[in-house]
């Protein structure tokens, strides 16, 4: 941890209403939902029916080829609905609070005292093992696998993002505890830390590797750190968690339930006072969003604004968010927009002359600002994408679906929140990231996950 | 604006698929996108994306031409009347050189135009923007002589040979302007090379001394570089193609470029590194009078910072990786000066240097990625 791995390529987008170090206040709402959608390569199987009630961890739906992996109710109450989509592909399953907060009692132990089959037994069996994602593909981990080490970042480098550190504060003993957990699953637990700020939730731990890391986004990814310590080649297989999911492994262990508490940042130019609340997965943001009026169309985000997934003002928190981010929608004619000398409008070129305001933060809108193009400028994904990938080659290789290729250019070591910068600043508006993801489903059809 | 817009919805059902005038479709929509942004917003991946899109790209490209443009709107009328032997006041230069030029422009841009309008249309794409610098670009490197009608010719088989038989806008592999410019020279070589065709109206002059015309490096062939000192050929004063001959008006258009990261500074820096590094070489050797020229005043002539500065960045046909971008413009740079050099029938090299490492930058390319992956195998191989 002595030395620093600085970044330098990348992008901090400066946009307006990131979230003041503050906790407001909230109720719950009534409604939660998990979204089978959320996890990738998961075929949902609902085991739960309509009407039945439940608790907090129990099963709701699990993968149809992976039965052992389930996914739990995050509040107990009744099983509301299950909403469909094109082809019955299913998109919600709402759960209605009871307000009881009732949960599975799986009893405390002592992760130490466990050996590793019963550790993965128990978060198998509360429904805390999606949490693990694997590296490559960023799908659930397979629990017969052994991986190389398991990684963490301990920082947020997305825009708007919520500062870890101010998160964690006060959950110390549950991360201890969720940490323990992960060494039995495998002994190597690397941690990137930002070099700006002392972490002091991290430093404190024992027994991880602990990585500094300095520079812009996406610095904060896992997939750019793992790239700098120990990159991923063919057959190699990294887990990856967040730092809040840690925290409810831990109390799997030391409050013998499923706790599914989380902090969320809401964040974005259209939020009166951006600020931190003490939520739950899966809940339905409209208690957190309802104070925001306004006439205009609005985009809300669960997640940030580069990654996130777009829901309406009563959508729910995806699972492996904790952050809602509100933009303008921007669906709006702009006259001679491509034109005019763009004072408000941000550009990585100089293009524009928002360039003569450096220090100013953008009320950006999702508006496209501009068609899709053939790929026609060079070296702009290299710009961002701060590890040794030709990006371009990459993206070309997945068009022409030519396996080979997209191996030895690197598939194994990128994700889509990785490419999500390049996609940002494409000037031909091409959509990189769902391209991406369409080469990963081609690699695990075609080679298995 | 809202009369506008209101218009344009109006139509709209017209040209849309099934309307009556389906065919005019891709004009429709160039010119309604042209108008207006469009309102679509990103529905999957990213919610916000940066405000820079073709069209900015290359309006940018085109402003940054514009000091050429300028200049050699200047320099023909100066050059003229010099020739000429008159004295006239600047209006009366700058009308002159109007009129010469902007029918050229025009002609380049409305024949372009139409054939880009019309292939959208068959394709059922939308109107790229490339042309837009290509139709700029066209003019700035023909003789100010040249007939229209070998523009509109010119610029046909640009388009068509050189771009649109690839797909169009990102797909091609040569440079459409350049393109351009060495169909002409090797269909019409009396209208684009020899003494005559760089001064506007010369060939008609009487009692003028036709030696008058030649360009700088027809001049330096014959040893007389002497009489284009470095000043006047970095200000651009001498005779050459439209907007080729002002160094300094390019640099200007160079420090847009850079400045607004829309074209890659290495391409041009390394394009005058390898160009004076290959000048220098000639200066060594130095057995004819072209390789005695100063390598720095190789650079401010002919096509040579034209060609580093607007042709060489074409990021579709030159190389597309950041190390590849070195080596390409290097080359550029060195092939441009050894063709001037080697070719005494001909000693404008840039043209022919940037086609020729056009050809080459994907093989280039092919190298840096190759060296990609073996990179990441030879990792593989150490780890295990």
């Amino acid at each position: 941890m002595s030395e620093v791995i600085k970044i330098k390529k990348g992008l901090n987008i400066p946009l307006a209403g990131k979230a003041e170090k503050i906790f407001g206040q909230s109720r719950l709402p009534d409604l939660f939902a998990i979204k089978p959608t959320d996890f990738k390569g998961v075929v949902p199987k609902v085991v739960a029916k309509e009407g039945d009630a439940v608790k907090i961890g129990t099963v709701l739906f699990q993968d149809k080829y992976h039965p052992e992996i389930k996914f739990v109710s995050p509040v107990s109450g009744t099983l509301k609905s299950v909403i469909r989509g094109e082809r019955r592909r299913i998109l919600e399953v709402i759960v209605e609070s009871d307000g009881k907060d009732e949960y599975v009692d799986f009893g405390a132990a002592n992760p130490a005292s466990l050996d590793r089959d019963a550790v993965i037994n128990r978060l198998l069996q509360s429904g805390a093992w999606p949490y693990l994602r694997q590296r490559p593909y960023d799908v659930i981990a397979n629990p017969q696998d052994t991986p190389k080490a398991i990684f963490i970042s301990g920082f947020d480098s997305s825009p708007l993002a919520p500062d870890v550190d101010f998160v964690l504060t006060g959950q110390e003993d549950a991360l201890k505890a969720g940490i323990e957990v992960l060494k039995k699953l495998c002994p190597e637990v690397h941690i990137g830390i930002s070099s700006d700020a002392a972490s002091k939730v991290f430093n404190t731990l024992q027994g991880v590797k602990l990585h500094a890391f300095s520079g812009p986004h996406p610095a904060g990814n896992v997939g750019v750190q793992i790239h700098h310590v120990m990159p991923i080649n063919k057959g190699e297989k990294v887990w990856v968690i967040q730092p809040q999911e840690i925290v409810s492994i831990g109390s799997i262990f030391t409050k013998g339930h499923h706790d599914f508490s989380r902090v969320i940042a809401v964040t974005g130019s259209e939020v009166e006072k951006p600020a931190y609340y003490r939520y739950r997965l899966g809940a339905s943001v409209e208690e957190l969003v309802a104070h925001i009026k306004n006439n205009t169309s609005l985009r809300f985000i669960s997640g940030n604004v580069l990654t996130g997934e777009k829901i309406t003002s009563d959508g729910f928190i995806g699972f492996y968010h904790s952050q809602i981010t509100v933009i303008p929608e921007g669906d709006e004619y702009e006259f001679l927009g491509w034109a005019l000398p763009g004072f408000g409008k941000f550009s990585v070129s100089r293009s524009y002359f928002s360039w003569l305001f450096p220090k100013k933060e953008f009320k950006l809108n999702a508006n496209m600002h501009g068609g899709e193009r053939a790929i026609v400028v060079s070296g702009q994904y290299d710009a961002v994408l701060p590890m040794d990938i030709l990006s371009e080659f990459l993206i070309k290789a997945i068009m022409m679906e030519d396996i080979d290729k997209m191996e030895q250019l690197g598939i194994y070591e990128v994700v889509e929140e990785d490419l999500a910068l390049c996609e940002f600043v494409d000037t031909s508006k091409i959509e990189l990231q769902a391209i991406l993801r369409k080469g990963i489903d081609l690699m695990i059809k075609e080679m298995g996950a | 604006m809202k009369a506008l817009r209101k218009l344009l919805d109006n139509i709209k059902p017209h040209v849309s698929k099934g309307g009556r005038f389906e065919m005019l479709h891709s004009t429709y929509d160039a010119f309604e996108t042209l108008l207006f942004v469009p309102n679509k917003t990103n529905q999957n991946g990213v919610h916000v994306r940066d405000a820079m899109d073709m069209k900015r790209n290359m309006i940018v490209v085109v402003m940054a031409l514009v000091p050429a443009l300028l200049f050699g709107i200047w320099n023909t009328g100066y050059q003229h009347f010099l020739a000429l032997g008159q004295e006239v006041t600047f209006l009366e230069t700058i009308l002159h050189g109007v009129f010469k030029v902007i029918p050229i422009v025009i002609v380049s841009y409305l024949t372009g135009l139409a054939i880009e309008f019309a292939f959208a249309q068959m394709r059922g794409h939308e109107v790229n923007e490339g042309f837009l610098v290509s139709g700029m670009l066209i003019p700035l490197i023909l003789p100010v002589d040249i007939p229209l009608w070998m523009v509109a010719v010119a610029t046909a088989f640009a388009v068509i040979i050189g771009k649109e038989v690839f797909g169009g806008t990102g797909m091609n592999i040569w440079n459409p302007a350049l393109l351009a410019r060495a169909f002409l020279f090797f269909a019409y070589p009396a209208q684009m090379s020899g003494d005559l065709v760089w001064i506007s109206g010369l060939s008609t002059m009487e009692g003028v001394d036709a030696t008058t015309g030649a360009t700088a490096l027809a001049a330096a062939v014959e040893g007389n570089i002497g009489s284009f000192p470095l000043w006047n050929s970095f200000l651009g004063i001498i005779p050459g193609s439209i907007g080729e001959t002002s160094t300094l008006a390019i640099l200007i258009g160079a420090v847009i470029l850079i400045f607004t990261g829309v074209a890659s500074w290495k391409i041009m820096v390394s394009v005058f590194l390898g160009g004076y590094f290959m000048g220098l070489v000639f200066n060594l050797i130095g057995i004819n009078s072209l390789m005695q020229v100063d390598a720095i005043h190789h650079l401010t002539l002919g096509g040579f910072a034209f060609g580093a500065v607007f042709m060489a960045t074409d990021p579709v046909t030159g190389s597309r990786t950041e190390t590849g971008k070195w080596i390409y413009g290097f080359l550029i740079g060195l092939f441009a000066i050894m063709i001037r050099v080697f070719n005494p029938a001909y000693p404008e090299g840039m043209m022919l240097a940037i086609l020729l490492m056009n050809t080459f930058a994907p093989l280039i390319d092919h190298f840096v990625v190759d060296a990609n992956i073996k990179r990441r195998l030879k990792r593989a191989v150490v780890k295990a």
